[in-house]
């Protein structure tokens, strides 16, 4: 998620004449620096084989992770006296609890003494309708009021409107603190270099290993849910936020700024319209973080659809998981559709006739007044207040969904157990007996060789600074095992990505055909689909690499599918005069000259797959994912948790950092 | 301007009206069932720990609390270490189904003193080695830990690395398993699943495609009614021979799974106390309604409500 909206046009503009020159000279030189590299590694691999390789086993601890422990352990022991508690974190708590469950009175429980919340299912989905419209469009308004109206046919009224009011908490906490930093960050480059390490510790550190000590400080409720989800989904509206206000024209501050205004006037009038549309955008993606986090809020108790999808996977009840994961991607589409709506409103009622625009205050008028009788409706008759019918509809999925995987299981399980063992046994295994049984300094030296040649000498320094650090957690070994999956993750989301994203970058069609497809995956709590690809592919690290791609193919087809569309139609159709056939088209011309998307996706897909590696922990792919899971579920194990989570995240820097200077030189 | 407003308000109204003249039931004026009688319990709140068989004893015990003994039950879905965590915190007032767990014990009952046990549940918790039935019917002699090498190259999958594969589940269940295979010079590999879920699956797939399996599980458990895992017996256990976690070399012991709750909650006199107190089934009791739930799929109340109707002079015992 690091880079999602830091498109690589900046470093576009960047390029001048000198380094281009130099660039050509070095094309040739980069893949060959690397192949030596790779060639010393393998031969120092074959005679310092097993030493050195900092393995450590699954119940032994470090001096560092024994800290961890007893920090935990003394905030546990002394939170009723400390004043930091009953004065700080309390009255935050408090807050945030009286949000939640003003919400959740409203919406989804029972409040005092009525046995229903205030507003039933008709006034909301009046509200949802009518707000759609005004902030966004007639045809979002139809799609939310649709989208919501199934979660009650879907037998998740209830459910769903838990999500929804934890989510709109979330959200709203999120964006008191993100709008005002994201816009600090945008005007100094300072607070920018400040803030961004901590906006990639929060959306890379495994949500596992502070949800424990959450609950410690917040106690178990709304409140740490809430900030569980804050802490995950507020850096995408700071990063965007700041980006929107970098992104306005130097010239038109400067202007506002001869006009004689201060600084607060070109803020409010200047930077933050102009940017508006970058910020609403910034406010999209927070939304879809906060929903990436209903099922794992869950295990804090966290109402909402989180919990079905939970309980379903404990007797294995594939069905139930699938309706509720649905009912998760569909409440996502509506959010992401209204919200993409209203970002672009602004212009297209500009390009729309005066006629309507005259007409658009009495109709928002009386909408309003439609659905205060709705929520008067609701609040009032049984039939508006309580979904009707018993869920029919839900039970139906479900049972089409059992049946499906029930096939899926019987007839490709000897297909792909074959397919799992050679990928493993051609791949996997040797690349990883690579990585953790070579000295670490040996691999340590190869990725600050590799960062260096990539992406310049300061990549390559941030690159020791991780390994170092790595070394620190004590999680050298897990960490690598780690590694080797992620990297052969990463590869195999490439292959896709670039398949599907030619294919859907070519054409409109297929881009109009897939795109939902991909939203959904993108949205569908891994949870739900981890039980059939288990009964696939067993426990096994492949199992957890398949679960990786799945959840991270989709942003590199449409990061690809992007840079496709970018290429200028004229060298597109200058190639084809010059007779060039589509395959040569494609690999000459239309990929080339995409390569900078291409290593924006890579960026992207990397960052996704490490964000899975705890849910690849849960089906078998052992090491940092099995530590976190570990460390969240025994006391003891807690600090190791912690350290694997900070490996997670080193890993992600580096990387990161590596794939994005590579990104800058190869468009430069 | 004025006029749509006019015609808009005028409309709006007459459909108002309409509707609310053909209303039908009103919320709250329903002849309510659940009259909440006498509030003396109060809220009750009953952690449940993410397995089935908790599910059940949770399912059960708050059905009786909330319809005979007129309690709020706030039923929390937390797992065992933040659970008890939430002792101290005032958040949770019991755990109904706790395994071992030496260490909580002495963090929260003997250290913080935030916790006190509340007795045995009644059900016996066996932990060990199981495979499925098809194996143990075609290789009986299996079933003996000492003829375990002798298959072991059986046993290999993709993830353990030439040996044979032990597949660990959940890392919150007590397990020596890595010293087992050690002390007991097996030619095995403890291979972590990470999950309750992935382990099933896994016996699941084997006993349907005839596949080579064994892994850690336990008893009372609602797979074991789907498929019949058979144990392996490990040299037996004694008193003490588990005390040095590296030198294992015995079978688990049975643990009888007992009840904790708060400090707190213990001195508080609320009859929900006296309930937990008292809760008390057998392994089969645990399993019928763990079946309910998981194979029947029903709710938790209706599953609790099918048993309590059936079992009426145990849930009186519970009460008294």
């Amino acid at each position: 998620m690091t880079v999602a909206v830091e498109k690589p046009e900046p470093a576009q503009q960047v390029a001048d004449a000198a380094p281009e020159l130099k660039s050509s000279r070095r094309k040739v030189t980069r893949p060959m620096m690397v192949g030596a590299i790779l060639v010393v590694w393998l031969v120092l691999f074959a005679v310092l084989r097993g030493k050195q390789t900092l393995t450590l086993a699954a119940a032994d601890l470090t001096g560092l992770h024994r800290w961890f422990n007893d920090l935990n352990d003394s905030v546990g022991a002394n939170r009723n006296s400390n004043p930091l508690f009953l004065y700080f974190f309390n009255e935050i708590r408090l807050v945030i609890d009286n949000l939640v469950t003003f919400v959740q009175d409203l919406i989804s429980q029972p409040s005092g003494d009525r046995p229903l919340p205030q507003i039933g299912w008709l006034g909301v989905v009046g509200i949802a309708g009518f707000v759609s419209w005004a902030v966004g469009n007639w045809r979002v308004a139809l799609l939310a009021m649709a989208g919501f109206a199934f979660f009650g046919l879907q037998g998740l009224w209830q459910e769903s409107m838990d999500t929804l009011a934890l989510t709109l908490s979330a959200v709203l906490v999120a964006l008191v603190f993100a709008i005002p930093l994201g816009v600090w960050a945008g005007l100094s480059d300072r607070f920018n270099r400040i803030i961004t390490p901590f906006l990639d510790f929060m959306q890379t550190m495994p949500t596992f290993v502070y949800l424990a000590p959450l609950t410690l400080i917040f106690l178990i409720g709304p409140a740490s849910a809430v900030i569980a989800t804050v802490i995950y989904a507020a850096p995408p509206a700071i990063r965007i936020t700041a980006h929107g206000i970098r992104s306005v024209p130097e010239t038109t501050v400067e202007a506002a700024d001869s006009m004689g205004s201060t600084r607060w006037q070109s803020l409010l009038k200047v930077l933050l319209p102009m940017a508006k549309r970058t910020v609403v955008m910034g406010v999209n993606q927070t939304i879809m973080a906060a929903l990436a986090m209903v099922t794992i809020a869950a295990l804090i108790d966290a109402p909402g659809l989180g919990k079905t999808v939970m309980q379903a996977l404990q007797s294995l009840d594939v069905g139930t998981a699938f309706n509720a994961g649905l009912a998760i991607v569909i409440m996502a589409i509506v959010l992401d559709r209204v919200t993409t709506a209203s970002s672009t409103r602004a212009e297209e009622a500009r390009n729309a006739t005066g006629r309507f625009l005259k007409w658009r205050r009495p109709l928002l008028g009386s909408g309003a007044v439609g659905v205060v009788v709705l929520i008067y409706l609701s609040h009032t008759y049984l039939w508006a207040a309580q979904f009707p019918g018993d869920g029919t509809t839900g039970s139906h999925i479900a049972s089409a969904a059992d049946s499906v995987t029930t096939w899926v299981q019987d007839n490709l399980s000897g297909v792909t157990n074959a397919f799992r063992n050679a990928i493993t046994n051609g791949l996997l295994n040797p690349f990883q007996s690579l990585l953790t049984d070579s000295p670490w300094w040996l691999v340590g030296a190869v990725l600050v060789g590799i960062a260096g040649v990539l992406g310049g000498w300061k990549v390559s320094v941030t690159t020791a600074v991780c390994v170092g650090l790595l070394v620190g957690t004590g999680m050298w070994s897990d960490a690598m095992t780690t590694l080797a999956s992620t990297i052969v993750a990463t590869a195999l989301v490439m292959v896709f990505g670039i398949a599907f994203g030619v294919w859907m970058g070519r054409s409109m069609m297929v881009d109009r055909l897939l795109r939902p497809t991909l939203d959904a995956a993108q949205v569908m709590p891994p949870f739900v689909y981890l039980v059939p690809f288990l009964a696939l592919f067993g426990p096994s690290r492949f199992t957890a690499i398949v679960a990786a791609v799945v959840y991270a193919v989709p942003v590199a087809i449409k990061i690809t599918a992007d840079g496709i569309r970018d290429v200028p139609e004229t060298t597109v159709e200058a190639a084809t005069a010059a007779g060039c056939n589509t395959w040569q088209i494609i690999t000459k011309v239309q990929l080339p000259m995409a390569r900078s998307a291409l290593t924006l996706a890579t960026n992207q897909g990397l960052i996704y797959v490490l964000s899975m590696v705890v849910v690849g922990g849960l089906v078998g792919a052992g090491a940092l994912g099995y530590d976190v899971v570990a460390g969240f579920s025994q006391g003891e194990l807690f600090g190791k948790g912690l350290a694997a989570g900070l490996a997670i995240v080193l890993l992600g820097v580096m990387f990161d950092r590596i794939t994005q200077a590579a990104a800058r030189r190869t468009s430069a | 301007m004025a006029r749509h407003w006019r015609t808009g308000a005028a409309g709006l109204a007459v459909l108002g009206l309409t509707l609310t003249a053909c209303g039908g039931a009103k919320v709250g004026d329903t002849s309510s069932g659940s009259s909440s009688s006498s509030g003396k319990c109060g809220t009750f709140n009953l952690a449940v720990n993410p397995w089935v068989g908790y599910e059940a004893d949770a399912a059960v015990v708050a059905y009786v609390a909330q319809h005979q003994l007129g309690c709020t039950v706030d039923k929390k879905d937390l797992k065992e270490e933040i659970a008890w965590q939430g002792f101290g915190t005032g958040e949770v007032d019991a755990v109904l189904e706790n395994w071992g767990h030496d260490d909580l014990k002495k963090k929260y009952i003997t250290g913080q003193k935030t916790a006190v046990e509340a007795g045995q549940t009644g059900n016996k918790g066996i932990i060990g080695w199981y495979v499925p039935p098809w194996l143990a019917k075609a290789h009986p002699d299996i079933l003996n830990y000492a003829n375990l090498n002798k298959y072991a190259s059986k046993f290999k999958t993709s993830e353990s690395g030439g040996k044979g594969q032990l597949l660990d589940g959940d890392p919150s269940y007590v397990t020596n398993d890595a010293a087992l295979v050690k002390n007991l010079k097996l030619d095995f590999k403890v291979v972590y699943a990470g999950s309750e879920t992935a382990l099933i699956q896994a016996f699941r797939t084997a006993e349907k495609n005839k596949q080579w399996v064994i892994g850690y599980f336990y008893e009372p458990q609602w797979f074991l009614s789907e498929v019949a895992l058979k144990k392996v017996s490990l040299p037996a256990y004694k008193t003490g021979c588990d005390a040095v976690a590296s030198k294992v070399a015995c079978d688990y012991p049975v643990y009888d799974l007992d009840k904790i709750v708060s400090a707190k909650f213990a001195k508080s006199g609320s009859p929900a106390y006296n309930l937990v107190k008292n809760f008390n089934w057998t392994n089969e009791d645990q399993n019928t309604v763990a079946k309910y739930i998981a194979q029947d799929k029903l709710s938790d109340d209706a599953a609790a409500k099918k048993w309590v109707d059936a079992n009426k002079d145990k849930v009186d015992a519970w009460l008294k």
